[in-house]
């Protein structure tokens, strides 16, 4: 599989702190791939600097299918087939859900020059089944910012995946939400189109085990353990050096 | 677009009683009533043009009496060069006004919030401050007066009346306000709405939020522009004052009164404050701020504290 995302000698400093420091690291078209690490460790970072949130990098390449996207401002890598969520859910508050999804839609339908209502009821159209996917029906038409935190965080998937993605960024999709609630997200996720890589930050475990994800475990911005999520998950040097930290949700 | 407030029967009422008073005006109040509404109107187009930056993209915009300033000096040159067209010298004032717009706003894009506010209004004191100091174009302090009429379009009667005039200003009014309210509740005011709300979320969906921005600006400004050259029709005289710091923050103020992000509401707040200058204040002389004040601290408690106090739940007494 040729790779969609590589990330080459990657580093980042905050004045004298090295938030990242050399990181490379592969993701295939269609892969799956978790970064882990304990708080402090980069994760974040990292998925800025990919994004382009955070930008340029102190050194090191990012490229997207071959293309140098290291300079690139957040959305020109977003029109690009960057999609992505935040730690804390990026919203259209005084939106409604569906009108979320189609303004996540509206640069990536191929169309500019179509007339702009017709594109809007277009977007619309398709932005119902995908809330219906995400058991959002009945929120369709409410206000983004009047849903709960759950809602919320399975809204903003959607609002990532209808930019129609080629690499999704998931910055702890788990967190802040009740303990029944990541199954929901854990339906979602598992439904997500194989086509769609996917790099993602998260301290829930279970959510890495059911993406069977390849993992990558950053400490002190570096990577010390990289593999297949069984064989790391598993392996005692991870639970000494990280699991202490992590919340585990079966 | 789904996020349309659902228009309520009272507002519609209101819109409607509002639509029928101000056409038969010419037949139910005086020539000097008439001239001052005609003028209110003028002032009323200006404030929609604060209320688009500010309502729908979160910009507040008191700067916007820059564009005015720039439309009505290009209207009134223009009548006093011989163009007495209505319709041109809007077009003209328009285009001045989004011209401007459009190089202040290379700035002005750039900032945000607070920062925003005093660029914008900064934009706003120092064109009246040319103005004041460009006597070949502005005639300096003391304006311009005596502009001369102007005809709706070409082959028509000049606009003799004070009717005339009222009419004309009306109906141009109306057509800028329809046709802004038309672009705001298009995918473009969503899309405005998208950059107020959450600028990250936007450029993380691939929106060029600087240049929707700057788009809105420019179209504001030229809003502003033509609202200058309908004071010019209205009033006939133009001069700094007309364009200076106070208008700037009473424009900002009618949006305010009026709600930022409704343009009836802008319209009403502009009329609320013309007529107070004009009628409240006047047996009650120098005390037209105060009014002013009262005006807004009123139309603030209307839109939020009043809502508040009624979806508060008093806790039921305990029966003895």
């Amino acid at each position: 599989m040729t790779a969609l995302l590589t990330i080459t000698d990657l580093t980042h400093t905050y004045g004298e702190l090295t938030a990242l420091d050399g990181i490379n690291l592969q993701v295939p078209e269609g892969g799956r791939h978790a970064i882990v690490g304990a708080n402090g460790a980069g994760k974040t970072t990292l998925l800025g600097l990919v994004a382009g949130t955070i930008r340029p990098p102190t050194a090191g390449r990012i490229e997207l299918d071959g293309h140098d996207i290291t300079q690139l401002d957040p959305a020109r890598r977003a029109r690009r087939g960057i999609g992505r969520t935040f730690q804390t859910p990026q919203l259209l508050d005084t939106a409604t859900a569906v009108d979320n999804l189609v303004l996540a839609g509206w640069r990536h339908t191929g169309r500019r020059a179509e007339w702009a209502p017709a594109r809007y009821r277009r977007l619309a159209a398709r932005a119902r089944p995908l809330l219906a996917d995400l058991g959002l029906t009945g929120c369709a038409d409410r206000l983004a910012g009047a849903l709960a935190h759950g809602q919320r965080r399975l809204l903003e998937l959607g609002v990532a995946l209808a930019s129609r993605p080629r690499l999704l960024l998931l910055d702890e999709p788990a967190a802040g939400l009740t303990p029944d609630a990541p199954k929901h997200l854990l339906a979602a996720l598992r439904c997500l189109p194989t086509d769609v890589a996917v790099l993602l930050v998260e301290h829930h475990l279970s959510v890495i085990a059911a993406l069977d994800a390849a993992v990558t475990v950053l400490a002190d911005g570096r990577v010390v353990m990289s593999g297949p999520a069984e064989q790391v998950l598993a392996d005692p040097a991870f639970r000494t050096a990280y699991l202490h930290t992590a919340t585990v949700v079966t | 677009m789904s996020t349309r407030c659902p228009g309520r029967p009272v507002r519609r009422l209101a819109a409607a009683t509002a639509g029928v008073l101000l056409v038969t005006a010419p037949w139910l109040i005086d020539d000097y009533t008439l001239t001052l509404i005609s003028r209110a109107l003028a002032v009323g187009l200006l404030a929609v043009s604060v209320a688009v930056p500010t309502g729908w993209a979160g910009l507040a915009s008191p700067g916007q009496v820059a564009p005015y300033a720039v439309g009505a000096y290009t209207a009134a040159n223009l009548a006093r060069a011989g163009v007495d067209v209505g319709l041109t010298q809007l077009a003209a004032a328009g285009l001045a006004g989004a011209a401007f717009a459009a190089l202040t706003g290379l700035v002005l894009v750039r900032a945000r919030d607070v920062t925003f506010l005093l660029v914008s209004l900064l934009v706003g004191v120092l064109t009246a401050t040319a103005a004041s100091n460009w006597a070949a174009l502005t005639g300096g302090t003391n304006g311009l007066a005596g502009i001369p009429p102007v005809r709706p379009v070409w082959g028509t009667p000049l606009l003799g009346s004070d009717r005339a005039v009222y009419g004309y200003v009306l109906l141009l009014t109306a057509v800028l306000v329809a046709a802004t309210m038309g672009v705001l509740r298009s995918p473009a005011g969503l899309l405005l709405i998208g950059c107020r709300d959450n600028e990250t979320r936007m450029r993380a969906d691939g929106h060029p939020v600087n240049r929707y921005l700057y788009t809105a600006i420019v179209g504001a400004g030229a809003v502003a522009g033509a609202a200058g050259a309908l004071s010019i029709t209205a009033t006939g005289y133009i001069s700094p004052a007309d364009v200076g710091f106070d208008v700037a923050v009473l424009v900002l103020l009618a949006v305010a009164i009026g709600g930022a992000t409704s343009l009836a509401g802008a319209l009403t707040g502009a009329g609320l404050i013309v007529g107070t200058q004009n009628w409240l204040a006047g047996p009650w002389q120098g005390h037209a701020p105060l009014l002013l004040g009262l005006l807004f601290i009123a139309a603030f408690y209307a839109r939020t504290v009043a809502p508040a106090l009624h979806r508060v739940r008093l806790p039921r007494r305990e029966a003895p």
